[in-house]
């Protein structure tokens, strides 16, 4: 927690205390992220057992495919947050910028024979360009107003997408990607550590990008628009400029991965393209803790790593044999994840990344 | 030299931060229970936020005592409940309502039959203008909507944030005849910066400096003071710099608790 | 002629159902700057609660008739102590949170319609109605289904209902008031907060007989039926100008006739398209809406 940019925590350090102890215990640990890297670089090549958190060993296709999703997620959720908590934009439809990296580069491949490199990169570009336009168009509205037309721009496109126009998007059914244009080592049950280490890269990257983003000088700007715009345009600077640079850099990153979850699951399918996709989202980022370094990834890792399990958890022995008023509820994540979001926005104000400081301003022991 | 051995309304040490940054620094201010007590001070010495803190429409701490009882947890409507009417600086009006229905908004069923009476004795025009809609009302009539709402309800205490700001000298004058009438009946708290008002309508004063009470004494006795007017009220000399030192009290202090402040 | 007709009444029903959701989410929002995303979940709510009493396990009521009055009324109920609920216990909570109240709706937007399709399965459960509803009459050629003006009238009845109370009766003053200036409100001694509870509770009541007539119009009721217009009632409130009621009203008007006529004159699914494109297109030109009320 020593790296995360809170005040909260930049507060506590500068403050004139000596260096005691705990103070060079701090620095000793601010390189835990390495080891933690190291550690889920090396997870495919690992046969530990989970129990209770995962079916089988670590490394086995089943749950590598699984950790590759949670990893993405938290890539994505990092991406999301850059506007809800670092610029104070609540945009409803980041799915559409997700949906196109994936959608894009998967109908190039099939329906203009195109490489993966070559449709990849125009997926993302497509991304760009797309966040660019309707950024621009919805942050011309403020408050709540952008929120509407984001989620209005978003059911628009994610319409587009179910109705199936000239046979491209395949509809309801989403479309395969062709497994004949994809690298062979990207491909089959066989390859799922190569997918692994793709989606881990895509969230050091997303983590690298905006801790730079938010480090420079216009993510202090971003800063000070979500503290209040108003004093920001007192300062003679335009907002609007800030908060479009902040919606095409998350509308690309969102790309981005839209091409890493093509990778991962083989295909593009509809439901990525829904406000439920982005509400997810949102869910994750709160989950986690908005505006915080690391907060809205454990919030992706943890949201995606529930939602699996709790669908297996659904279909248990063990929750068969309860009785119907606990069972049912149960039975459906959805329900399982909109009250536990309900519950960590009162519970827990800050999400799961504020939760040490939380318990150690409790404990009288740090006073 | 307290005005009177009960004040209305007694305020301790009233402290308030928005965002993060401190408005008010602990501010100490008693209304008399008779007559009209005027709050003073430069641009951004904290009146308006002074009055919002006093009312609750801001996160504050410290004391606030209404006739004896202590009213700092309260919420504002039931504070408002205890007798108080409020005209705010940007006048509040609902601008989509008509002229009767903000009164009608204003009347307080726990307080009696509303003082119709009393509202078009002082101003004829908004029964005239009962049903026109509040937003095309002129600046001067909104005004006057405003002070009649707190003229409405048997009230113990009016308070008037700037009553007479961007008006017309006639208007102003209007205003001023209307809040002295009801500065008869019931104690007013008048935060103004016409010094002509100030002079005509105000027994005591209250001056406030960077968020905290700077001056109390009789209102007469400052403006017959050129020195310490200039001093506090920054008027005689055009100076737009107000992030000076804090003023220090002034030279007679008001009551004990202004120089404990200091 | 005939098509016209047809396709006007069908505009019309469905613009109907975007103003029982839109009305109060427009309310609410004016009032409390809270966006309910939980305002599909009550339609939903009410959906199931017609559904429940009109299948016969609710002594009275029943598919047919005075049964089925009751079977909505029932409906309309439990949708209103939802609504009531969500309020006290969800939103008040969060008084001084806005953004989290927003966020708080959404996790109920989420698990009531999961709870839902939990106790009745996710696949639609069909829903008859009375006999002398469910035929069509003729006008101009046309085959008109009966639902239609049905949705219609009640969607006037509550648009005239609520003009009423919000211009006659104090409570309604209030909420006029409070939707322009909350703060000042409380300063005049009001306590906004029964307000708020009272436009949940309005705003609940008109999304669950919107769940009602939605299952006459739909013919069945379904968990995510609620979710999937509310996105076209947001259209509709940022449209008419958040807050107005008449904006909403004339707003859900254009919407349903823009997206029934676009999607039988050009390809099934552009009319939502277009809706969507008139909406951003509108905002460019009058960022508050066609009643230029506050966004």
């Amino acid at each position: 927690m020593t790296l995360a940019t809170q005040p909260h925590d930049r507060a506590r350090t500068t403050h004139p205390c000596p260096a005691t102890r705990s103070e060079r215990l701090r620095r000793a640990t601010r390189w835990w992220p390495a080891p933690v890297l190291l550690a889920l670089f090396a997870v495919p090549y690992s046969a530990l057992p989970l129990p209770g958190l995962l079916d089988g060993p670590i490394g086995g296709p089943g749950n590598l495919q699984l950790l590759a999703l949670c990893l993405l997620s938290g890539g994505l959720a990092t991406g999301y947050d850059l506007l809800l908590g670092r610029t104070g934009l609540l945009s409803f439809g980041h799915a559409l910028y997700f949906a196109a990296g994936t959608y894009v580069t998967d109908i190039l491949m099939l329906e203009a024979g195109l490489s993966f490199t070559a449709s990849a990169l125009l997926g993302l570009l497509a991304g760009v360009a797309l966040s660019a336009l309707l950024g621009a168009v919805s942050l011309r509205v403020g408050g709540i107003g952008f929120s509407m037309v984001t989620l209005a721009f978003a059911q628009a496109a994610s319409l587009l997408v179910q109705r199936d126009p000239g046979g491209v998007t395949g509809g309801e059914e989403g479309r395969a990607a062709p497994a004949g244009r994809l690298p062979a080592s990207l491909v089959g049950i066989e390859h799922t550590a190569d997918l692994y280490w793709i989606a881990l890269a895509y969230l050091v990257v997303t983590l690298a990008v905006v801790g730079w983003a938010v480090r420079s000088p216009t993510g202090r700007v971003w800063a000070g628009i979500k503290e209040n715009e108003r004093r920001v345009e007192v300062l003679g600077l335009r907002p609007y400029g800030f908060k479009l640079v902040a919606f095409v850099l998350a509308g690309t990153l969102a790309a981005l991965g839209g091409i890493v979850y093509l990778l991962l699951t083989g295909g593009a399918t509809p439901r990525t393209t829904t406000s439920d996709f982005t509400l997810s989202l949102l869910v994750m980022v709160v989950l986690g803790g908005s505006g915080t370094r690391w907060g809205p990834m454990i919030g992706g890792i943890l949201y995606t790593w529930a939602d699996q399990r709790l669908g297996d958890l659904a279909g248990s022995g063990a929750v068969a044999a309860l009785p119907p008023v606990i069972r049912v509820p149960l039975s459906q994540p959805l329900f399982l994840l909109g009250a536990l979001f309900v519950a960590v926005i009162y519970l827990l104000p800050g999400g799961v990344a504020r939760l040490p400081a939380r318990l150690r301003s409790r404990s009288p022991a740090t006073r | 030299m307290s005005p009177a051995p009960a004040p209305l309304l007694a305020v301790r040490d009233l402290r308030v931060v928005i965002g993060g940054r401190h408005i008010l620094h602990g501010v100490d201010l008693e209304v008399a229970a008779r007559g009209t007590t005027a709050l003073l001070g430069r641009n951004g010495a904290g009146k308006t936020t002074t009055v919002r803190g006093v009312l609750g429409l801001v996160p504050r701490t410290g004391s606030v005592l209404l006739a004896g009882e202590e009213t700092v947890r309260l919420a504002t409507h039931a504070l408002v409940r205890r007798g108080i009417g409020y005209a705010p600086e940007d006048r509040g009006v609902f601008a989509a309502l008509t002229v009767a229905e903000n009164l009608r908004l204003a009347e307080r069923s726990e307080a009696g039959e509303p003082a119709y009476d009393l509202v078009h004795e002082l101003f004829p025009e908004l029964r005239r203008r009962a049903r026109q809609a509040a937003g095309t009302l002129s600046g001067g009539q909104q005004q006057m909507l405003a002070i009649a709402r707190t003229l409405l309800n048997g009230n113990r205490l009016i308070i008037a944030d700037e009553p007479t700001k961007g008006l017309a000298p006639k208007v102003v004058t209007e205003v001023a005849r209307a809040l002295e009438r009801a500065a008869e009946a019931v104690p007013v708290l008048l935060v103004e910066q016409n010094l002509a008002v100030v002079r005509r309508l105000a027994r005591h004063c209250v001056v406030l400096a960077d968020g905290r009470t700077a001056h109390q004494g009789p209102a007469l006795d400052l403006l017959a003071d050129a020195e310490a007017a200039r001093r506090l009220l920054g008027v005689g000399r055009r100076d737009p710099a107000r992030t000076g030192p804090p003023v220090p009290t002034a030279a007679r202090p008001a009551d004990p608790t202004t120089e404990a402040d200091t | 002629m005939a098509t016209v007709v047809l396709l006007t009444f069908t505009g019309l029903g469905l613009g109907a159902l975007y103003f029982l959701i839109a009305s109060g989410l427009s309310l609410i929002f004016g009032l409390m700057d809270v966006l309910n995303f939980a305002h599909g979940a009550l339609l939903s709510v009410g959906a199931y609660g017609t559904w429940w009493a009109a299948s016969g396990r609710l002594p009275g009521a029943g598919p047919g008739g005075a049964g089925f009055v009751l079977a909505a009324v029932f409906g309309t109920a439990v949708g209103t102590v939802a609504a009531v609920l969500l309020e006290v216990a969800v939103i008040r909570p969060l008084y001084t949170r806005p953004r989290e109240q927003i966020l708080a709706t959404v996790g109920v937007g989420l698990a009531v319609p999961a709870l839902l399709s939990a106790i009745w399965g996710a696949d639609p459960r069909p829903l008859a109605g009375p006999k002398a509803l469910s035929g069509t009459f003729g006008l101009l050629g046309a085959e008109v289904p009966l639902n239609r003006p049905v949705l219609i009238a009640a969607a006037v009845l509550v648009l005239a209902a609520l003009k009423a109370f919000l211009g006659r009766t104090r409570h309604g003053l209030v909420v006029r008031a409070g939707v322009e200036d909350r703060a000042m409100v409380t300063a005049l001694g009001i306590d906004v907060r029964k307000a708020f509870t009272l436009v949940f509770a309005i705003g609940g009541a008109a999304a669950a007989l919107g769940g009602a007539l939605g299952g006459l119009y739909f013919g069945s009721v379904d968990p995510g039926q609620g979710t999937s217009l509310l996105i076209f009632a947001f259209v509709v409130v940022v449209t008419g100008g958040m807050g107005s009621l008449t904006g909403a009203a004339l707003a859900s008007v254009a919407v349903g006739l823009v997206q029934q006529f676009a999607n039988y004159y050009t390809t099934a699914g552009l009319g939502d398209v277009a809706v969507v494109v008139l909406l951003a297109a509108l905002l460019l030109i009058r960022p508050r809406g066609l009643t230029g009320r506050l966004a």
